[in-house]
């Protein structure tokens, strides 16, 4: 439905192509900012070519009520910064710079995002200057086995005044080996773009392709996705857990915590062969059905695991030098959520009530809902805090979707997309808000798509908690976010 | 047997069974965890491993950084001569040598820190400074402790300080309190949780590990040999603390003693790692002028 301005859209709607509003620049900046300032925020921020010109879109979402509020403009090699007016736009206003070099005027800090077009590992730095001043570098080769990203540490002594993280290390240009898809390699770009939210990412895509298809799925197939996605969210939350705990020397809940989240792996293989969840998310249902004996043995095993979690997390929750290192750490506080856009467990953490699955429910959750787990503090305890709370609630969750499970073919085939149409899935990843875009050519093929992952939005969220901190509680905020290298660099 | 030769096998003990202590501790940690765990044997290996490597040495190391590793293991070495183990002298004992026992770790660590600034690396840097002052709280605790100990035993000697506390010693309490205070010291001293994690990989978070990340081959070959050595040295001293007047004790039982004292130690030291974590580090001074304060009151217990 357009009125005026914006076209506002639910999730996994088919849009025609021409029924998105293309704006006069000033009014588009207008029109994002205002939004903005009544408590929305930018899912996505990106140019695209259009009839030989760039075209800027924003994707905003407004809460429960308003739905997904599309509009656009048409940019020439420049135009003024959204940035100044809305911190969330920063890192998207960046990477538009360097992939369109149409350049956000104003923008305070326009550097690459990630090392598309430039010599990897060169970049210019943010510095504090003054006499006890201090930079430590860390990365992009780290002493543990993770992915590469570079932190700038500016300190005075122990505590840390500025972090910059530099990451695009792994930019491997995925959304321009998207274009023209889909083929048969676009689900395998999707399940590794983040290989720890292969589950959500495809999830996303296949909406995409249902929603451009105009496809209605099987009520099997969406309970099925949605089990593997929540069994995503166990496994991670599980190991993140463990890792915390980990991560201040409280061993014997890190151990446990790392059998447990194998435990919800192998519930994953046991759907579709892979602990990583790859092959059960496809266009029009899952890859793999479950039987009716593994029905019932999934239950139980969960059940199981459920217990077990249960067990290695109160004693992390009864250990006073634990909770005492988590609370008062890495503090983001609500009001900096909402300006920089962060979203998951981190946003949730500061209280506020972000979540895909309520605000914007597709699949299951359309009609099963689940409730969204908050803390207050906004610091390390209140992240791992938060992960508890959904872990019981997914599990509880994974357990009533078994029982309910109905029988029915769990697969249908899309058919041919939709020509000249865009669509926008949201997911609720384990890491926060996937959000995919694509839009479809005159043969039904994909113009474009554009992929934002959670890190994306949070990356600056860990930036700015680790202020005035001590620089040894770095690993530990930022085990807390736990982002993605990767799902940033695409 | 003379008492010589005791005293030289209190040497050669330590130096071949050193590497057993870190194996007992992680052991412990595992079957508390849940886990089965490295074998104990698992420190030789490694020493095994890393002597038969070769060593890469940054272009910016001067001589101090390979002196680092090695002055280090030579101090402590040179301290196991002075602290007696399970009641019989130590090889050798003067008055005031508990002083020279201090400032040997002190020109080990000097060396450790001098030969982590000599990389230039901003990590080895943070890890020296939080090293030096962690240290520098301890030293004070050490003396003080072992003030009271000698103002109980009326010797300024370790070998007539350690094993002498009679049944009128322990009634005033002063070991009790010294006991608490240096098992402080020797988590703190040997980089353990709840002062450093020797387990981590996260180098902004170590103290002790990261001024030897550059060390390689037989290098960390010295150094892990050293950090061996040196939770024995340092154990040496605690269990002598804390033990009854053993000069009346038949050979098997002081020996056993000690031994025992030496296991007993590494078992609670795995225990204390797996019931607690790390604290911040801004609290590890908080613990340490809290283990000074039980040396400052075993002080006034002992002056009456």
């Amino acid at each position: 439905m357009s009125h005026g301005n914006t076209y506002t859209c639910s999730n996994n709607e088919r849009i025609p192509l021409i029924d998105v509003p293309t704006l006069p620049t000033d009014s588009f900046l207008e029109e994002v900012s205002r939004i903005v300032q009544r408590g929305g925020r930018l899912a996505a921020l990106f140019v695209q070519p259009f009839e030989g010109k760039n075209r800027l879109y924003a994707v905003a979402l407004v809460g429960e009520e308003g739905g997904v509020m599309l509009t656009s403009c048409i940019v020439e090699e420049s135009y003024p910064s959204l940035t100044r007016v809305c911190p969330q736009a920063h890192l998207f206003e960046r990477e538009i710079a360097e992939l369109w070099k149409v350049t956000p005027v104003g923008h305070p800090w326009l550097k690459p995002v990630r090392f598309s077009d430039s010599p990897i590992g060169i970049a210019e730095f943010f510095q504090v200057e003054g006499s006890d001043v201090h930079e430590v570098a860390v990365g992009p080769v780290h002493a543990g086995i993770i992915e590469p990203g570079h932190f700038r540490f500016n300190c005075v002594g122990e505590e840390v005044l500025h972090l910059e993280i530099a990451l695009g290390y792994q930019f491997r240009g995925v959304e321009q080996a998207l274009a023209g898809g889909p083929n048969p390699r676009t689900i395998h770009y999707m399940e590794t773009l983040a290989g720890d939210t292969s589950v959500g990412h495809a999830t996303a895509y296949s909406q995409i392709v249902e929603s451009l298809a105009e496809v209605q799925i099987s009520l099997r197939a969406m309970t099925l996705r949605s089990i593997a996605l929540e069994l995503e969210r166990l496994a991670n939350h599980t190991g993140d857990l463990g890792a915390l705990a980990g991560d201040v020397g409280y061993s014997p809940v890190a151990s446990h915590c790392g059998r447990i989240r194998g435990d919800f792996l192998n519930l994953t293989a046991m759907i579709c062969g892979n602990r990583l969840g790859r092959g059960i998310a496809r266009p029009g249902g899952v890859g793999y059905d479950l039987c009716d004996d593994d029905v019932s043995l999934m239950a139980e095993k969960l059940q199981r695991a459920r217990e077990d979690v249960a067990v290695a997390i109160q004693l992390l929750w009864n250990s006073t030098s634990v909770v005492d290192r988590f609370e008062g750490t890495g503090v983001l506080d609500r009001n900096l959520c909402r300006e920089l856009g962060v979203v998951g467990p981190a946003a949730r953490a500061a209280g506020m009530e972000r979540d895909v699955r309520l605000e914007y429910p597709s699949d299951v959750y359309r009609f099963a809902q689940i409730p969204v787990s908050c803390w207050h503090t906004g610091d390390v305890f209140a992240r791992a805090y938060v992960r508890w709370l959904e872990i019981c609630r997914s599990a509880d969750f994974v357990q009533s979707l078994l029982t309910g499970i109905q029988k029915e073919t769990a697969r249908v085939q899309p058919g041919a997309m939709k020509a000249n149409s865009l669509a926008v899935a949201l997911v609720e990843g384990w890491r926060g808000e996937i959000c995919h875009v694509a839009c479809t050519d005159g043969e039904g093929r994909f113009r474009w798509y554009k992929v934002v992952d959670p890190s994306f939005h949070n990356w600056s969220g860990l930036a700015w908690a680790m202020r005035n901190q001590q620089i040894s509680d770095f690993p530990l905020c930022n085990k807390s976010f736990n982002l993605s290298y990767c799902g940033h660099d695409l | 047997m003379s008492t010589i030769v005791l005293s030289s096998l209190h040497i050669v003990l330590p130096l071949l069974a050193a590497p057993l202590l870190p194996g007992i501790i992680n052991r412990t940690k595992a079957i508390l965890a849940g886990r089965r765990g490295q074998p104990v044997l698992q420190g030789y290996f490694d020493l095994l491993k890393l002597v038969r490597k070769g060593a890469v040495y940054s272009r910016t190391t001067t001589w101090l950084f390979r002196a680092g590793p090695i002055v280090n293991l030579v101090t402590i070495a040179m301290g196991l001569l002075l602290v007696p183990f399970g009641g019989s002298k130590a090889l050798f004992g003067f008055d005031g040598d508990l002083i020279l026992f201090a400032y040997l770790l002190g020109l080990g660590r000097f060396f450790v820190v001098a030969a982590a600034l000599d990389t230039g690396s901003s990590f080895e840097g943070m890890g020296a400074s939080r090293e030096v002052t962690f240290s520098m709280l301890a030293e004070p605790t050490l003396f003080i402790g072992l003030f009271a100990l000698s103002r109980l035993s009326g010797s300024m000697s370790l070998s007539g300080i350690l094993y002498s506390t009679g049944v009128t010693g322990w009634s005033v309490g002063a070991p009790v309190l010294v006991s608490g205070a240096f098992f402080m010291i020797y988590l703190s001293e040997n980089a353990r949780i709840p002062v450093d994690d020797p387990a981590t990989h996260l180098e902004l978070t170590m103290i002790h590990e990261v001024m030897v990340l550059d060390h390689g081959g037989p290098d960390f070959a010295l150094v892990s040999y050293g950090a061996a050595l040196k939770l024995w040295l340092l154990g040496m001293l605690l269990v002598g603390v804390f033990s009854p007047n053993l000069a009346e004790a038949p050979l098997w039982f002081r020996e056993g003693y000690a031994l025992l004292g030496m296991f007993v130690l590494s078992v609670g030291v795995g225990v204390v790692e797996s019931l607690m974590a790390r604290v911040r580090l801004l609290k590890v001074p908080q613990l340490l002028i809290g283990a000074g304060a039980l040396s400052v009151l075993a002080v006034i217990l002992v002056l009456e």
